[in-house]
Order: C-alpha cells, then sequence, then structure tokens
C-alpha cells in the first residue's frame, strides 16, 4: 500500500489518464537491475528513483573520473576518486528516502549474472562493452527476465526492449537477433576513443526508463521487436521492426572476450601471416631510440580531434584510414604505431600485418596515456 | 535502379556521409548490395555480418530491392 506521504510525492502521476494508484504500486512493488552507473546509468538512476520504482540494484565497480562528469551527471568534481557505486546510492537514497537499493559492486561475469539478475523483474543496460552487453542479454534470456538496451556513441543512441515476454506466451527479439556478432574491436571504438556528446546518454537513459516504466506499469507501447535510433545532430529519431532469427539458439553464457575478439582472430587466420603476433615497445624504449637519433617512423592512428588534444609529433593516420595509406608505411625501417592507450594500434598493425606482411611494426605499449605518465606529464590525459 | 543508403554509427564513418545514392543492377537482392558495398569501400568487408533495414524493417540478405528503397545500416555501439 502506498502511504499518504507516497501518494503526495507522486500525485503528479496519479492524475495522469491511464495511470493510478494501481500502476504507482507496480512500480514499487518492482524491483530494476541497472547494469552500470556511468552516463546512461546516472540519468536511468535518478529517474527512476524519482519515478517510485521501489526496489533498485546496481552493478557497478569503476570509480569516479573527472572525464566522467561532462555526461554521468550524479557526480561531480568533489566525487572523483570514488566509487560510483557509492555515490550514486548516497544520491538516490536521498532522492527517496523509501528505496531499498542492493549494491553489486562488482563486474558482470559469467559467475555472477544469472544468481544477481534472477533478483530481480526487469534489467537496464547501461553497460559501456560489448561482451558486458551480450553477457547480459544472455542471462536475461536465460532468466527469463525483460531487458532494456540502451546504448551511445558520439551524437547517435539506440534503445529497445528485449525479451519481453508477449501474449501468446513467447519472449521478443533480443540482442542476437539484432546483431548476432559483435563488430571487430577496431570497428567498435568506445566513449574513451569516440567521444560522446554529454547529453546524449541524458536522452537515451531517459528513453530506456520510459520504456522500464510501461513495461512495469502496462501502460501505452513498449518499444518491443523495434529498435529505435537516434541522432542529435540531425536530431532524429527513427524506428525499424527487428526480427527474430532463428539460427540463434542462448541455452548457456559463453566465453564473452572471446566471442567478442573472435572476428579479427577469425580475419587473421584467412592467411598464413603472424597474426596476432605483435611487436611492441615501451614508452621509454621510444624515448631511447629518440634520444640515441635512431631513424624510424611514428604513425599515429587516432582521430584529428585526437591529435589536436595532444600527440606526439607522429604522422597522423587515423584506423579507418590505415588500410589504403598503406604506401605512407615506412617499408626500410622500423615503424612505431601508437594510439590513446595501445588497443587501436594493436588492431592497426593486426590488420597492416595481416594484409600486407610488414614485419616493421610495433606496437606503443600503454600509447600516449603511458607517454604522458611515465615521459612526459605536460601531455594531458584524456 | 538507385537505392537510398543511410548509414549510423561506424558505417557512416566508412561511407563518409549519412545518406546518398547508390546504382544497383535491378532486381539486386541484398546481398548483391553488400557486395558492391565492400567494393567500393574495402573497410566495409568487417560490417558484412550486419543486417540491413528497408523501408523501416529489418530483412534477410535474399531479400530484393525495389528502385528507390531506403536501405538503412546500423551497426551496434556499446557506449554506456
Amino acid at each position: 500500500m502506498l502511504s499518504a506521504h507516497e501518494i503526495q510525492k507522486f500525485s503528479r502521476h496519479l492524475k495522469l489518464p491511464d495511470f493510478g494508484l494501481a500502476q504507482q504500486q507496480k512500480l514499487k512493488d518492482a524491483k530494476v537491475l541497472v547494469v552500470g552507473a556511468g552516463g546512461l546509468g546516472s540519468p536511468v538512476l535518478q529517474y527512476l528513483t524519482a519515478s517510485g520504482v521501489g526496489t533498485i540494484g546496481i552493478v557497478e565497480f569503476d570509480k569516479i573520473e573527472l572525464s566522467n562528469l561532462q555526461r554521468q551527471v550524479l557526480y561531480n568534481e568533489a566525487d572523483v576518486g570514488f566509487p560510483k557505486i557509492q555515490k550514486a546510492a548516497e544520491s538516490i537514497s536521498k532522492q527517496n528516502p523509501e528505496l531499498t537499493i542492493h549494491l553489486h559492486e562488482m563486474q558482470l561475469q559469467n559467475e555472477n549474472a544469472i544468481e544477481i539478475i534472477s533478483q530481480y523483474d526487469l534489467v537496464i543496460d547501461g553497460s559501456d562493452n560489448f561482451p558486458t552487453r551480450y553477457l547480459v542479454n544472455d542471462a536475461c534470456v536465460l532468466t527469463a527476465k525483460p531487458l532494456v538496451y540502451g546504448s551511445v556513441y558520439r551524437y547517435e543512441g539506440q534503445v529497445s526492449v528485449f525479451n519481453a515476454l508477449l501474449d501468446n506466451g513467447e519472449r521478443s527479439c533480443n540482442y542476437r537477433d539484432l546483431f548476432p556478432e559483435p563488430p571487430p574491436p577496431e570497428l567498435a571504438p568506445n566513449c574513451a576513443e569516440g567521444g560522446v556528446l554529454g547529453v546524449l546518454p541524458g536522452v537515451i537513459g531517459c528513453l530506456q526508463v520510459n520504456e522500464a516504466i510501461k513495461l512495469i506499469t502496462g501502460i501505452g507501447e513498449a518499444l518491443i521487436n523495434k529498435i529505435l535510433i537516434v541522432d542529435l545532430q540531425e536530431l532524429l529519431f527513427r524506428s525499424f521492426v527487428i526480427k527474430k532469427n532463428d539460427a540463434i539458439k542462448i541455452e548457456e553464457l559463453i566465453d564473452y572476450e572471446q566471442f567478442c575478439n573472435h572476428s579479427l582472430a577469425k580475419a587473421g587466420s584467412n592467411n598464413n601471416s603472424m597474426s596476432g603476433e605483435i611487436k611492441e615497445i615501451t614508452v621509454q624504449e621510444l624515448k631511447q631510440w629518440r634520444d640515441e637519433g635512431k631513424d624510424f617512423q611514428l604513425i599515429d592512428v587516432r582521430e584529428t580531434y585526437e591529435y589536436d588534444v595532444c600527440h606526439l609529433d607522429g604522422e597522423l593516420i587515423p584506423l579507418a584510414d590505415l588500410v589504403m595509406n598503406e604506401p605512407k608505411i615506412a617499408k626500410d625501417k622500423d615503424v612505431v604505431v601508437h594510439c590513446r592507450s595501445g588497443a587501436r594500434s594493436a588492431a592497426a598493425i593486426n590488420q597492416i600485418q595481416q594484409i600486407y606482411g610488414l614485419e616493421n611494426l610495433y606496437n606503443l605499449k600503454g600509447g600516449i596515456l603511458a607517454w604522458s605518465a611515465e615521459i612526459d606529464p605536460s601531455v594531458p590525459q584524456y | 535502379m538507385k537505392v537510398k543508403l543511410i548509414a549510423f554509427g561506424i558505417a557512416k564513418d566508412i561511407l563518409q556521409k549519412r545518406t546518398q545514392e547508390i546504382e544497383i543492377t535491378d532486381g539486386s537482392s541484398i546481398a548483391i548490395l553488400k557486395s558492391q558495398l565492400m567494393e567500393q569501400y574495402p573497410s566495409f568487408e568487417k560490417l558484412k555480418s550486419l543486417k540491413f533495414a528497408v523501408d523501416e524493417s529489418y530483412q534477410e540478405e535474399e531479400y530484393i530491392l525495389n528502385d528507390g528503397a531506403e536501405v538503412v545500416i546500423i551497426p551496434p555501439v556499446s557506449g554506456g
């Protein structure tokens, strides 16, 4: 039963057509798990709490960084360095003192996903990587829980409702019906690499909570068997009908790290080059090469706007353009390839080694971040 | 005939624009459009497992495109 205090608090819901005490009670009785308390998780947690959902679980293990604050509106500068889950819980418990909060301060993994998800009625995915997204999806299918999906990239977002119970007793489409395979890692930049407009996860997170409220209360029409694409530059909202993929059978959890890297490995098995074997140098070795005046080429595979933030005087050839710019890669001397963290440059070297069989490429371990941390602190970390 | 491509996410980066018209043989399927895109844009190879939506609905590889069809390419994105 709702208290007099709660009736007053949620009175603007209760006045809505199609909404009443019964719907507000359903929100209070609902147990919702939010995976990730970052860009999407921030508005999701705030609006879920404000809506009167009675029990919220949070899965998160990261700490708050300064670069989060441009979009993760749950946190402020004084919170930098603290665990996100702690600050998120403090904030939403003030927002609704009647809220029951369960904290899962851990990475969602095969070992714990089923057990955690089983405790909830509905899951909202605000994670930031493909292995977790596939794991959340598969675990929701195996535990028969509806999943509200949202993801963001630069100015674009996606929203959908997966695995919802249909009137005929079957479950609606899930993430794998839409995306049977993850893209190869070099074509899947995260927010740290690709950037994201701060307001975008706000828009997408609010849309996710809207879908969750509709699923819980039964009002309106949820985004079932459809995907919504949002682009904030053009302010474009379009939805597309998705269909079940009968070839996909989810019967158990799999190795998601391997699954999400497999495209790269598979591409490498197409020919006999030394795929996967990448030579590395450390930032100390790179400095030594420079100090010695060694003749080598330094290639920076980041984007132009990243180069503008900071650079090591390398030759800028963004990853997406590298293959067609192969003539620019020196063949008669050693070539060091770098990016922000070392991940994109590793993918770049793998690609070039496979296609052109070059053997003079070195990946800069830790990228420009390591250079900043260990050699030159005046190079900004971003 | 011509179809209108609309690309999101990394597909937009590969095609270097959001929308463009592609000239394609009458009666072509989505599979034929994909192989044509891979010839024009080698990086598209990496996205070949993607499903395409045609005129508001996802369709299979063998789906035959009509003149003027709007073909939408939506790669997965992972940011959160």
